[in-house]
């Protein structure tokens, strides 16, 4: 794939990790957080960990959308399916998360629910103009990179006068959840020192709208793209930084980010959403001005006020880490439960369904690794 | 979940702001609504069936070439220690 293989070339992956070998000062630390769960994923699947000097380590964030979504809101979904009758379509990452009593929507359609995975929203109209006599709702959820497609469905919903589709929305926002993480103290401080920024996220909302990760916390941060050879680089740019003393917004993924972002998608999120005063994240709790709700002028089509969707407290189950691993104060093998009770068949929380959880990615490329391990190995020589 | 891809254009459906893009021999139809003055031989991210933003090569170019640099910068480290 072009624009894709190159950036994996493992000649090419060696020698950066002898530049940052060279360029690390041997007396410090550098805890660098990734904020997305793609960068996890890409740090474990290419084995970069390994490629590191023992003193840089990754922390990892809440950057997963299917992480950071308590449990509370995939009960409502399950109430719509069951209570309502909806046919409710849903990403496929959402369908085995657990929700309450050991629920997930993969067991509700199993028990007769109408559920839908889809690909795009373009799907969710189309099954809603094939079934005029049912309602259909799409389950909506993500960081700002899949927030605009929710915007034209709602759009093109009002556009068609399509009364049967609504959208439950559950979208988040990037800079709430990296200032929360920055802003802690003490023992909820994950102590990082630079932040590799989000790749698809910063398509939309340009490198300038971390500006106050420099300015307010004085924490560096490079908008780094997902591929192996991005993720040196930017990590390389990060100490670069931090050896320098330098503290400011850089972007190593210049082919698709830009200071600006996406203008377009940016006005047309803008027309169709507003701030939602408070809402509940797992790990990170409630949260004020860090997600989005429907505008009035879209109410119509908004699925909490056509179905009176009500806020459910969620528990989460005692003993599961993923609250802190979320925010960077643990590490999955932490977790008791971690490849015992809780595995990928069998998961105790998000971080172990989504493969953008930390959870699940120490699990597929982490846990059977030696120290210098099979998985870089034959990811160098793939 | 915010995994997007590049993909290079090879139809175009203004009226309906659709392209036709290929990935690796796969074709798929998606939207452009989101993304102004595309056209044929661009390279767009995909994400779940929208282009998100349009690719530069030039800028894609450009960092390739910075690795070419860091190897050059490498080796003469090692030239100088040895
Ligand atoms: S291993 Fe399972 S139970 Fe433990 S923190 Fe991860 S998701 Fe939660």
């Amino acid at each position: 794939m072009k624009y894709v293989n190159e950036f994996r070339n493992g000649d090419v992956a060696a020698k950066l990790a002898r530049v940052i070998a060279n360029e690390v000062e041997s007396d410090r630390d550098y805890r660098l957080m990734e904020f997305c769960g793609g960068h996890t994923h890409a740090i474990f699947r290419f084995g970069i960990q390994d490629l590191m000097p023992e003193n840089v380590n990754f922390v990892h964030g809440p950057g997963c959308p299917v992480c950071v979504l308590p449990k509370g809101r995939i009960d409502n979904a399950i109430k719509l399916v069951q209570d309502h009758n909806v046919i409710l379509c849903t990403y496929a990452d959402l369908v085995r998360v657990p929700a309450t009593k050991q629920m997930s929507l993969l067991k509700a359609k199993a028990d007769g629910g109408d559920i839908r995975m889809v690909y795009s929203t373009q799907d969710a109209l189309q099954i809603a103009r094939q079934n005029p006599n049912r309602q259909v709702v799409f389950f909506a959820i993500g960081f700002e990179t899949t927030t605009p497609p929710t915007a034209v469905a709602l759009q093109v919903a009002q556009q068609e006068g399509l009364n049967n589709f609504s959208v439950f929305c559950n979208h988040v926002l990037t800079p709430p959840a990296m200032r929360h993480i920055l802003q802690q103290d003490g023992d909820q401080s994950a102590n990082i020192d630079g932040i590799l920024g989000p790749s698809h996220v910063s398509t939309i909302i340009g490198s300038q709208a971390y500006a106050f990760c420099a300015t307010e916390f004085h924490t560096p941060i490079v908008i780094a793209g997902f591929e192996p050879l991005d993720v040196m680089q930017s990590t390389l740019m990060l100490i670069r930084q931090l050896n320098s003393g330098r503290v400011t917004v850089e972007n190593e993924y210049t082919r698709v980010v830009t200071d600006e972002g996406n203008r377009k998608a940016q006005a047309l999120m803008q027309e169709v959403f507003e701030l939602r005063p408070i809402f509940e994240w797992r790990g990170l709790g409630m949260m004020p001005n860090s997600a989005l709700q429907i505008r009035d002028i879209y109410a119509e089509w908004d699925a909490e006020q056509r179905f009176a969707i009500e806020h459910i407290t969620s528990s989460d189950v005692k003993s599961c880490l993923c609250p802190a691993i979320l925010r960077g104060l643990n590490k999955p093998t932490d977790c008791k439960l971690f490849g015992t009770v809780c595995t990928p068949e069998n998961p105790m929380g998000a971080c172990m369904v989504s493969s953008e959880g930390s959870c699940a990615a120490y699990w597929s490329y982490g846990r059977f690794r030696q120290p210098d391990t099979a998985t870089a190995q034959q990811e160098r020589t793939a | 979940m915010c995994l997007a891809v590049p993909a290079i254009v090879i139809a175009l459906n203004e009226s309906s702001e659709m392209a036709t893009v290929d990935l690796s021999g796969i074709q798929k139809d998606v939207s452009t609504v989101l993304v102004d003055d595309v056209n044929i031989g661009d390279y767009l991210l995909i994400h779940v069936g929208f282009a998100l933003h349009k690719l530069s090569e030039k800028e894609a170019i450009s960092t390739l070439a910075l690795f070419e640099e860091l190897e050059v910068m490498n080796n003469q480290d090692e030239q100088a220690s040895s």
